[in-house]
């Protein structure tokens, strides 16, 4: 139990590190040059997205760690998530210590020297290898763990295919290595997102008390279209990139069957409404709530950028950032919290302590909004400027969006705050509470 | 008439199968394309993208879209009117706006150059030289 309660915490001090550093980085874009002192926004940018994107990695790890040591762990299982959670740390220290002192390497979101992403790689061998003796049998499997093991393996393998750059072969074709590139960082979001939507799946299942929600044909459906997505859709970040066309064909065309889930969520709205009456005042629930309201923003949002004449005019502006922020933010954060919420169980003293979570929560998401809605103004600026429109050297485009960008570190600002103020309340309580898990050793 | 029965691992196997040989289409890419450029041209383009990498680059400017917010896209830049290999060794050198200095050696600075100018030459990264189709793709417009 102790491993996956230490990976949850790490999980939670990287996100909280993820809002801070963001928060810096936001005013150093403003009103620094990217070098200036030790913490410059060439310093920052790559600390605040490291620390996000692995704290939802990590969180969704101990999550997965967690709901597993619910029920059966055998003995030796617990060295296996030891030496996990000590690669963890090994790489955590390297990648930061890598970035303090400038020495990158890497690329955009991995920016840290190839060297460190060794231990990252093996951290997941070692996970598979404890997931698969420990998940029982594949036959039986829900949906969740379907969606648990397929998030492990996808991830080790974009993980590899992400370090393919380091060979000539790859490094010396300009634009085969872009196109690896970001098929890598497009379908490893999928394989993020399994392991997420799979604490999301199981979270549900356990709230609701329907075991029966992770056997469903239809819960199985979707698992399989975002999988098939994952796998096939990234090319929608590269419709501008001269590759091969059939890329972009292939994708166009496998990103319009996400319609069918934005379907199925207003199909569904009814009964969303009645759960999220129902279940309103249990925390993990309301994380759960956000999530899925996050999901229809986000998935629109993806929609029209996956249309390669949309994305023409939206692609390389900050409307790509709404969508790649609100998803890590909106989705993927607010769905670790509410398993960090589940499993660390804080006990609210007081009505008015619940009260004041409740205003905090509240606070969060009006800000995520407005913070998303600044960098759209940002983003539709500059598609004007790029279409054409409006006219005018870089500078001036930029020295137009000054209102956003204050708007835009204000929002942050509270959104910092507030969404910073709830992960450190769970950090702190998991050392306050001991977690009370009873584990059953089958040898 | 009863439906056919088929085991997730199955489905999951055939998808994966699917992925591994769109994965690997991809792979071949260079050797489909092995004569598109000079071999040392190839060699330096890749050192100058190294260069790129080790200072970061894209955390302000993009390729192709790619990249960070603070500074503009650079995939055209060489081919830009007055931009030339002395301008652009005097923004890096010295820094412009928000732009920092860089200190590059001379061997650093020429592989960069062939790196942008390699890149100038894939295509162009401007949306207005496109043409958007009513089946929602777009075209390049013939720039000659």
């Amino acid at each position: 139990m102790k491993s996956g309660t230490w990976l949850l915490r790490l999980a939670l001090l990287l996100l909280f590190l993820g809002l801070f550093f963001g928060f810096l980085a936001s005013f150093a874009y403003r009103l620094t040059d990217a070098k200036s002192g030790m913490l410059g926004f060439l310093t920052l940018r790559p600390l605040h997205v490291s620390s996000a994107y692995f704290g939802v990695v990590l969180g969704g790890l101990a999550c997965v760690t967690l709901a597993i040591q619910k029920e059966t762990v055998k003995r030796i299982s617990f060295n296996l998530l030891k030496i996990h959670l000590f690669l963890w740390l090994i790489t955590l220290v390297g990648i930061f210590y890598s970035y303090f002192t400038g020495d990158f390497g890497g690329r955009e979101y991995w920016e840290f020297k190839p060297i460190w992403a060794l231990p990252i790689l093996i951290s997941y061998f070692v996970f598979l290898l404890f997931y698969l003796k420990n998940a029982g049998s594949y036959k039986n499997w829900p949906v969740y763990k379907w969606m648990w093991f397929t998030g492990i393996v996808f991830f080790s393998f974009i993980f590899m295919e992400n370090y393919l750059w380091i060979f000539p072969y790859f490094k010396e074709h300009l634009m085969a290595d872009m196109t690896i590139q970001w098929k890598v960082n497009g379908s490893i979001v999928g394989a993020v997102n399994q392991m997420i939507y799979g604490l999301a799946f199981y979270l549900m299942t356990k709230i609701s008390g329907d075991e029966k929600m992770g056997q469903s044909k239809l819960a199985f459906a979707m698992y399989f279209l975002g999988l098939f997505n994952l796998m096939f859709n990234w090319g929608h970040h590269i419709y501008i990139l001269p590759t091969d066309r059939y890329i972009h064909h292939i994708s166009y065309i496998v990103s319009m069957t996400e319609w069918i889930i934005l379907i199925r969520i207003f199909y569904n709205w009814n009964q969303q409404l009645k759960e999220n009456r129902t279940h309103y005042y249990f925390f993990p629930y309301r994380f759960l709530m956000a999530a899925d309201y996050w999901v229809i923003i986000n998935l629109t949002i993806a929609l029209f950028m996956s249309i390669p004449a949309f994305n023409l005019y939206t692609h390389g502006t900050q409307i790509t950032v709404v969508h790649a922020m609100g998803t890590t933010i909106g989705i993927n954060t607010m769905m670790v919290l509410a398993g960090a919420f589940y499993f660390i169980k804080p006990a609210f003293e007081s009505l008015k302590a619940l009260k004041r979570m409740s205003m905090v929560f509240w606070i969060s998401q009006i800000t995520l909004f407005l913070f998303l809605a600044t960098l759209t103004g940002m983003g539709i600026q500059r598609a004007l400027w790029q279409a054409g429109i409006t006219e005018g050297v870089f500078g001036q485009m930029m020295q137009n969006s000054r209102p956003w960008m204050i708007g835009f570190i204000i929002t942050g600002t509270l959104l910092f705050a507030s969404l910073g103020s709830v992960v450190l309340y769970l950090l702190f309580y998991s050392f306050k509470e001991k977690v009370s898990f009873r584990l059953h050793k089958k040898d | 008439m009863p439906l056919i029965k088929v085991s997730p691992l199955k489905i999951f196997i055939t998808l994966s199968v699917l992925f591994l040989i769109y994965s690997f289409t991809i792979y071949l890419k260079p050797l489909r394309e092995k004569d598109h450029q000079k071999i040392a041209y190839q060699k330096q383009s890749a050192s100058g993208k190294d260069v790129w990498q080790k200072h970061n680059c894209h955390t302000c400017h993009q390729l192709y879209g790619l990249g960070g917010y603070l500074g503009p896209d650079l995939t055209n830049v060489t081919a830009k009117p007055g931009y030339s290999d002395v301008f652009l060794k005097a923004i890096i050198s010295n820094g412009i706006s928000q732009m920092p200095a860089f200190d590059l050696t001379n061997r650093e600075m020429e592989d960069l150059l062939v790196f942008l100018k390699a890149m100038n030459e894939t295509g162009t990264a401007n949306p207005r030289h496109y043409s958007t189709q009513i089946n929602g793709t777009f075209t390049l417009d013939n720039l000659e």
